[in-house]
């Protein structure tokens, strides 16, 4: 687990890739640099379409694009996509156009920049709108692979990219990787740890800690928020009997919202959320974020206990 | 001409009737653009109503979505729909809803309701046009009180800076939106003067003298050099003397008596 990426970057080796469809168009806000489209318009100015800074107008040439049989992607700062939310609420989820909008910089893992630009909020908002596919990859490979399946996808989508790098975890193992289906990287009967983006190698260093102590954890990679997959959730309440989720973001609403959503509507089982406690971030390095957050592994790892001791 | 004049008479009948029968809608701005709606359908789009998807069809987006009366008549009258299906406007189930929807309605390129959103959408629409080295037009109606949404000049910037030819406005300045005249509730100033200066070839006419809007429709789609905005002073509520000019007809219904005055104004009972 050596090699470190940004999945930013996986997102924009995927758009490379699917240049070879004509159809692929790449749209921007001033942000290519950073989302990492810039590549998609060196090689292909003809079909990128600078939107300058104006997320609004962005997300809808988008939808006039896709409802004319093109399959946009549009990506700028997680965060500036969410000015444009009811933008991708009416013209883009009602009309159910599939539009591709990818947020980078997501979460307090985006670091020195400050609370402004740690979205923390947006996995939540884009989960309440029907037709909308939410997805948040843990690294450059499954961000690669899940950017190309959505050029397949007939539904609109947002996927959230992080700005700093993380273990890649999927090199070799692309066959793994579907869009609504969770990935157990590491399988253990005592707890489960439900995690997504920068979440997941945090995880599976909690899991090490954890065996070292005799515990036994699964470690899912719930790369898909929505459509969420329920049906390894029901596994992994029968298999470990106690769930953790771990996100870097609200615990309100995201990753650890839905599975508590699904749990109460079925078999029931201790869950405890490790997230960002409902307060904004502020300027710090991006492994001291996720301290001060306490969502990094020694919280995760004593989430894990909490959730054993409170099996009945 | 008389012929156009004779279709937006008709139409006009079709919209009170709509929003007679549902007792809710917008008739004011219906029957402010219904003029140019009217030469539009039947002068220029390239459109096939018997193939609403026909791919390289022009585009019309109605941004302006509220005045869905008013669309909903010249789509009966073109044959998208027929006159039958009016009366499902506003009815539970019924592909005339509220806002024009493109999910409910043949010949309904946009779904809108919520301002501020047609141009960029017709802007997505006049890139992939020339993506596809297609002569189709788009034509957006933007209303006057919409243009105060932020949005709409994001848009406006960003077609003219793409050189867009084939993206085009209808602006139908009545001069009313939903509380009262736009002058009280948001000055706008010299409207013209702000189009011109982010970089639209621009044309003014009377929304309701049919020769000025043929004649105006025939300046837009002409320009290779950028997208064209043709601003059509027009009357709200014009055609029935007691919604003309009046903010209160924005959204609401006639009653029985005010329904029977506007049928002898549009010529369809006698006295």
């Amino acid at each position: 687990m050596s090699k470190m990426g940004a999945t930013r970057d996986g997102y924009g080796e995927a758009l490379l890739q699917l240049a070879s469809n004509p159809k692929v168009v790449v749209l921007e806000a001033d942000l290519g640099k950073s989302t990492k489209s810039l590549h998609f318009r060196k090689a292909h100015p003809e079909r990128t379409v600078s939107c300058g800074i104006g997320e609004q107008n962005m997300l809808l040439v988008g939808a006039g694009l896709a409802a004319s049989g093109f399959i946009p992607f549009a990506s700028t700062f997680a965060i500036f996509t969410e000015r444009a939310f009811e933008q991708m609420r009416n013209g883009v989820a009602r009309p159910n156009l599939a539009v591709h909008v990818c947020g980078s910089h997501g979460g307090t893992h985006t670091g020195t920049d400050g609370s402004s630009a740690q979205s923390i909020e947006d996995l939540a908002i884009y989960r309440t709108l029907p037709n909308v596919t939410v997805l948040h990859p843990s690294d450059t490979v499954s961000t690669r692979e899940l950017t190309i399946q959505l050029a397949a996808s007939s539904c609109p989508s947002y996927m959230r990219t992080a700005r700093n790098k993380t273990p890649v975890l999927y090199e070799g193992r692309e066959d793994e990787i579907k869009i609504g289906k969770g990935i157990k990287l590491r399988e253990g009967t005592d707890v489960a740890i439900i995690a997504c983006g920068v979440m997941v190698s945090q995880s599976l260093k909690a899991a090490e800690i954890l065996a070292e102590e005799g515990i036994h954890a699964t470690v899912v990679d719930m790369h898909t928020l929505k459509p969420l997959d329920s049906e390894l959730i029901n596994e992994l309440v029968a298999s470990c009997g106690a769930l953790v989720t771990a996100e870097d973001h609200n615990i309100i609403g995201g990753l650890g919202g839905a599975v508590a959503e699904h749990l109460v509507s079925n078999t029931l089982a201790p869950l405890e959320r490790i997230g960002v406690n409902d307060r904004f971030g502020e300027s710090g390095q991006a492994d001291e974020m996720l301290e001060v957050m306490k969502i990094s592994t020694p919280y995760i790892a004593a989430a894990a206990k909490r959730a054993m001791a409170r099996k009945s | 001409m008389e012929e156009l004049e004779e279709l937006a008479r008709r139409c006009r009948v079709h919209i009170v009737n709509m929003v007679y029968k549902a007792q809710a809608g917008h008739p004011g701005g219906s029957l402010s653009e219904i003029d140019l709606l009217a030469a539009l359908y039947k002068t220029q789009l390239r459109v096939r109503p018997n193939e609403p998807q026909w791919e390289d069809r022009d585009r019309f987006v109605l941004s302006k979505g509220h005045a869905s009366p008013g669309m909903y008549a010249i789509l009966a009258e073109m044959g998208f729909i027929t006159v039958e299906d009016l009366d499902s406007y506003r009815v539970l189930g019924g592909i005339c809803q509220g806002h024009v929807d493109m999910k409910w309605c043949p010949g309904v390129d946009f779904s809108a309701g919520s301002l501020g959103m047609g141009l960029s959408f017709g802007m997505g629409s006049a890139i992939a046009g020339r993506l596809e080295n297609s002569a189709r037009q788009v034509y957006v109606m933007l209303g006057d009180g919409e243009i105060q949404e932020g949005s709409v000049w994001e848009a406006a910037m960003a077609a003219a800076h793409h050189e867009l030819g084939n993206l085009n406005v209808i602006l139908d300045r009545n001069r009313i939106q939903n509380d009262d005249f736009c002058e009280t509730q948001m000055r706008m100033f010299d409207i013209p003067a702000k189009w011109r200066s982010f970089g639209w070839n621009v044309k003014e006419i009377n929304g309701h003298d049919m020769s000025e809007i043929v004649d105006g429709l025939n300046f837009l789609g002409t320009s290779n050099d950028g997208p064209s905005i043709l601003i059509a002073h027009t009357v709200k509520g014009n055609g029935i003397s007691y919604m003309a000019d009046n903010p209160a007809f924005h959204g609401a219904a006639p009653n029985d008596e005010q329904y029977q005055q506007a049928m002898l104004e549009l010529g369809e009972v006698s006295a």
